[in-house]
């Protein structure tokens, strides 16, 4: 179990090098080596959607990955979508609609509303309903995440920020 | 001192109260900067794992841990009787519950494993990964016992008693007979009964239960970061087993995610956690993953009720009895107990209707099986779902609309102070203005005319209406008269710094649902500085008043009462220094937006920031008999009332596809009266979340056992939840009838979305399935169910 493999990758824009085991997931490579604790594990599954994440630009269980199947990716999480502003506009929303309580899902709520309202701003509710179905939420029972989510589609739409 | 302030406390210029404002504390949330429990490194840290019993009932003959002890990584395995030498064991009972009765349960077991998912014994590691390692390792030889798994016979002769010592498998039973039932059957006209089932579930919230428990033995001090709602309650406990002084305990809770009553609890596994950190002297990390948290959560519901209700042809209700059984785990849960649940069946069930026959007997047994305990709603979507099951049925039985029925029976609107057949007072309620309110925002005779018309095209919609009561802001009745050390109370300290900032630190604590965010409102509006300037503190023993917690929805009616209070006295101190340093009388003053104004004409007379400078570096200069105080303290407990009441109604808008038994949930109302709103967005958060959560269990979520006690279903695959595309949207307007026993005014706001939705959901169902002489009973309805009620499985 002790055999630690080099892990190379790009995390919010930055080149990271560690070794771990080879049984370590990407959640926990993300959680415990590079300390970004905005990734949120649920139930190491891939059901719950709390450790989403952006791997090669597309949006990841990073639970269900091993840190060492990731060698060599481009990786973005909460922090970096953060820092850079990509997700400032959901941010707001959410903050403004309450569309979060305990915040826990929150992370992976907003990575994987970003990446519908990249495909399609202009989502129903119905279809952001069927979007975020891989993303579990016990607090809000979801009306509030769909108001903040459609809401921040018409805004992009309008072209406003 | 007097407050001469014409003005109403929650009218206040630049009030807060009633706003939606967005909650000051969360932008981090959003960004992925909280700090959860599981985001906690200490120093030394170690992490245990358990080996947990695969059997529902068994002895332990012996257990191996030798090759466990050789993974590298491995610090330390106890079992049970190891660690019951560093922890005392405890009983799940309460004294007011009278008879109940349960096992005294260890943090690891000792002989005996009684559930699937018991611990055996503990793993300590450098990480948790290697205790896993280790956990696999461990061999435990069993004697199987018997398993105790069906309620329905628990008590019979034959079966096998899970703990000898206590003569039988009973628990905890209740009963009450109010007025006369037989004669109210007698004198019906219709007498309905039905059985109704609902399954076992349980709370799923997002961050598992999580602990670190950190005990430092040079001065004996045990500090806990726990995920909890009642830090103040765990304090007490893990002084009280660990043989500590209460005082040298600390515990903090930093965000949670999410709780439901899931956190409130003394789980076996978190105080072996405490026990090894003392034991190891070092702190000590256990996080359970989600299979664990599915055998090891507090589950809830599991009732079978076979109720019977009385009605004449006008619509009268003439009264009900009902028999509920349920049945929890191999001990009754720590220290809230497994009674509650069942007490609460009998305390609330027809509480809307003003019958005046009742006769209730509720019953809750032992099983081998995971404990269950308080979650959301405790009881009332049980009371609530019988009941409104039972009305609609007998709105059939003589074919009266069911909104005609209830607008018949529910308590009028001007018969308050009411005492409800649990002898219990309801201060204000508004059955009717809410049934008013709901059938106009629903267009309840438009659906029922489109329900016509979509019948004869063949599809099949239902609409079913749950009136409902809720208990919330607990007096000490519920827990403390019981001998618990539960607070009903609240404190929150408030202090003015010297830019006019405020600190409130308050014992009612946060878990997403804004206790922070409705403090700093109703601190920021009664000490009169605007929101921006107020920080709350909540979750640490050591730096909060004592308390509570935030549970039985009582946060905001008792944690909100006292941070009123104490704002209260802190704008009055603050008019008294600047009186002093204006030459003015204070009550010619008032503070607003930040600044002290006269309060006749709202003219800026002083900023706070130079009442702080003065009082905290120029002492010197105000008046040598006034010593100014920006510090204040202020508690509150309920004492009007034992309970104070809140009530509201639910509709839900179905339609069955009878093909497939699939339900298709259309559309959600609601209306709730919980006195005073601070933040109407968070009322309104809390019940579509309650009313999801509550349609989950009507739906979706069941811990399918075997008659061996084995859990079926124990991950997030498996075990369905609600997710976003199955769920409707929720429509909500309020009512208004806030409590005369606090200034305040606010009821509980938590738990009756799930305690209303349930019974709706049925109902709609069943309204659906009315042509096709189908019925649903047994929750949740799954598509299985719902085809077999109609015949075609």
């Amino acid at each position: 179990m002790s055999t630690l493999y080099p892990v190379t990758v790009t995390v919010n824009g930055s080149p990271v090098t560690r070794h771990v085991e080879a049984r370590l997931s990407l959640s926990d490579f993300l959680r415990q080596e590079l300390e970004l604790t905005g990734t949120h594990v649920g139930c190491e599954q891939g059901v719950c959607g709390a450790c989403t994440v952006r791997l090669d630009g597309r949006i990841t269980r990073s639970c269900l990955v091993f840190a060492v199947q990731a060698d060599g990716g481009e990786i973005e999480t909460v922090e970096g979508l953060s820092d850079n502003g990509e997700i400032d506009d959901l941010q707001t929303a959410f903050h403004e609609r309450n569309a979060l309580q305990c915040g826990y899902c929150t992370p992976g709520m907003l990575i994987t509303a970003n990446e519908l309202l990249k495909k399609n701003p202009s989502a129903s509710r119905a279809e952001i309903r069927e979007e975020l179905s891989g993303n579990y939420c016990r607090c809000t029972g979801y009306h509030a995440i769909v108001d903040a989510v459609e809401t921040t589609g018409r805004q992009r739409q309008g072209g406003a920020k | 001192m007097s407050d001469n302030s014409t003005l109403s406390e929650l009218d206040r210029p630049n009030s807060y109260i009633g706003r939606s404002v967005p909650r000051p504390n969360i932008r981090r949330l959003l960004e992925g900067r909280g700090t959860y429990t599981d985001d906690i490194v200490l120093p030394r840290m170690a992490h245990v794992a358990f080996h947990r019993s695969p059997h529902a009932h068994a002895m332990i003959k012996s257990i191996n841990s030798e090759a466990a002890a050789q993974v590298p990584g491995v610090i330390r395995i106890v079992t049970g009787r190891e660690l019951a030498e560093v922890m005392t064991p405890w009983v799940g009972v309460l004294s007011h519950l009278a008879g109940m009765k349960s096992a005294p349960q260890h943090a690891i077991a000792v002989n005996q494993v009684c559930w699937q998912g018991e611990a055996v014994a503990a793993v300590v590691a450098e990480n948790r990964a290697v205790a896993e390692d280790g956990v696999e390792l461990i061999e435990v030889e069993y004697d199987e016992l018997p398993v105790v798994a069906d309620m329905e016979t628990a008590l019979d002769e034959g079966t096998h008693v899970i703990h000898p010592e206590l003569g039988d498998n009973l628990i905890f039973q209740r009963e009450l007979d109010v007025g006369d039932v037989d004669a109210a059957f007698a004198e019906a006209d219709e007498v309905v009964e039905e059985t109704y089932r609902f399954g076992r579930h349980t709370g799923v919230t997002t961050e598992p239960r999580i602990i670190i428990a950190d005990y430092e033995p040079a001065e004996d001090n045990l500090t806990v970061y726990l995920s909890s709602q009642a830090p103040h309650m765990m304090k007490n406990l893990y002084a009280k087993h660990l043989d500590m002084e209460e005082d040298k305990v600390r515990v903090i809770c930093k965000d949670v995610g999410g709780s439901f009553g899931i956190k409130v609890h003394t789980y076996a596994d978190e105080m072996a956690t405490v026990a090894l950190s003392k034991l190891l002297k070092r702190p000590v990390k256990f996080l359970a993953d989600r299979l664990e948290s599915f055998v090891t959560d507090i589950h809830a519901r599991d009732h079978r009720v076979k109720i019977r209700l009385g009605i004449k042809k006008d619509g009268t209700i003439t009264g009900m009895e009902f028999d509920d059984l349920t049945g929890v785990g191999p001990y009754s849960m720590y220290p809230r107990t497994s009674g509650i649940e069942a007490n609460q069946v009998v305390v609330l069930t027809g509480g809307p209707y003003t019958f005046k026959n009742y006769r209730a007997k509720a019953t809750v047994v032992a099983l081998n099986l995971n404990l269950m305990c308080q979650y959301r709603a405790v009881g009332h979507p049980i009371a609530c779902a019988i009941a409104e099951g039972i009305v609609d049925d007998a709105a059939r039985a003589i074919g009266m609309d069911p909104a005609e029925v209830r607008r018949k029976n529910l308590i009028p609107d001007d018969a308050y102070p009411y005492i409800a057949n649990s002898g219990l007072t309801y201060e204000k309620l508004s059955h009717h203005q809410c049934l008013d309110k709901l059938l106009e925002m629903m267009d309840y005779d438009g659906l029922r005319q489109e329900q016509a018309e979509l019948r004869e095209k063949g599809v099949y919609r239902g609409i079913g209406l749950a009136s409902m009561i809720e208990v919330t802001n607990p007096s000490p009745m519920f827990y403390g008269a019981g001998g618990a050390f539960i607070s009903a109370q609240d404190g929150v300290t408030v202090r003015m710094d010297h830019n006019g900032g405020v600190t409130a630190s308050t014992s009612i604590t946060e878990q997403g649902q804004g206790a922070d965010a409705i403090t700093a409102q109703i601190v920021a509006s009664s000490v009169g500085v605007d929101i921006e300037k107020v920080r709350v503190v909540s979750g640490d023993t050591e730096v909060t008043p004592y308390g509570g917690g935030t549970w039985a929805s009582r946060a905001t009616g008792i944690g909100g009462e006292a941070a009123l209070r104490a704002g209260k006295q802190l704008r009055q101190n603050i008019k008294v220094i600047a009186g002093a340093m204006l030459q003015a009388e204070p009550d010619t003053l008032d503070v607003q937006g930040g600044t002290v104004v006269d309060i006749d004409t709202g003219k800026e007379r002083l900023a706070l920031s130079e009442v702080g400078r003065v009082v905290y570096f120029r002492g010197d200069t105000l008046p040598k008999d006034l010593q100014p105080e920006l510090v204040v303290s202020r508690h509150y407990v309920p004492k009007e009332f034992p309970f104070t009441f809140t009530n509201g109604i639910q509709a839900f808008h179905v339609e069955v596809d009878t093909d497939t038994g699939f339900v298709k949930l259309l559309k959600c109302w609601v209306v709730e009266d919980c006195g005073t709103v601070i933040n109407p967005q968070l009322v309104d958060g809390q019940i579509r979340g309650g009313v999801i959560q509550g349609v989950g269990g009507a739906m979706l979520e069941h811990c399918i056992y075997d008659d061996n006690g084995q859990l079926q279903n124990a991950n997030m695959a498996d075990y369905m939840v609600p997710m976003a595309v199955e769920m409707p949207d929720i429509e909500i307007a309020h009512c208004s009838s806030p409590t005369k026993d606090s200034e305040l005014g606010a009821k509980g706001a938590g738990e009756a979305g799930t305690c209303g939705a349930p019974g709706a959901v049925m109902n709609a169902i069943n309204d659906a399935l009315s042509p096709l002489s189908a019925k649903v009973n047994n929750m949740p309805f799954t598509p299985e169910k719902v085809l077999k009620a109609l015949g075609k499985v």
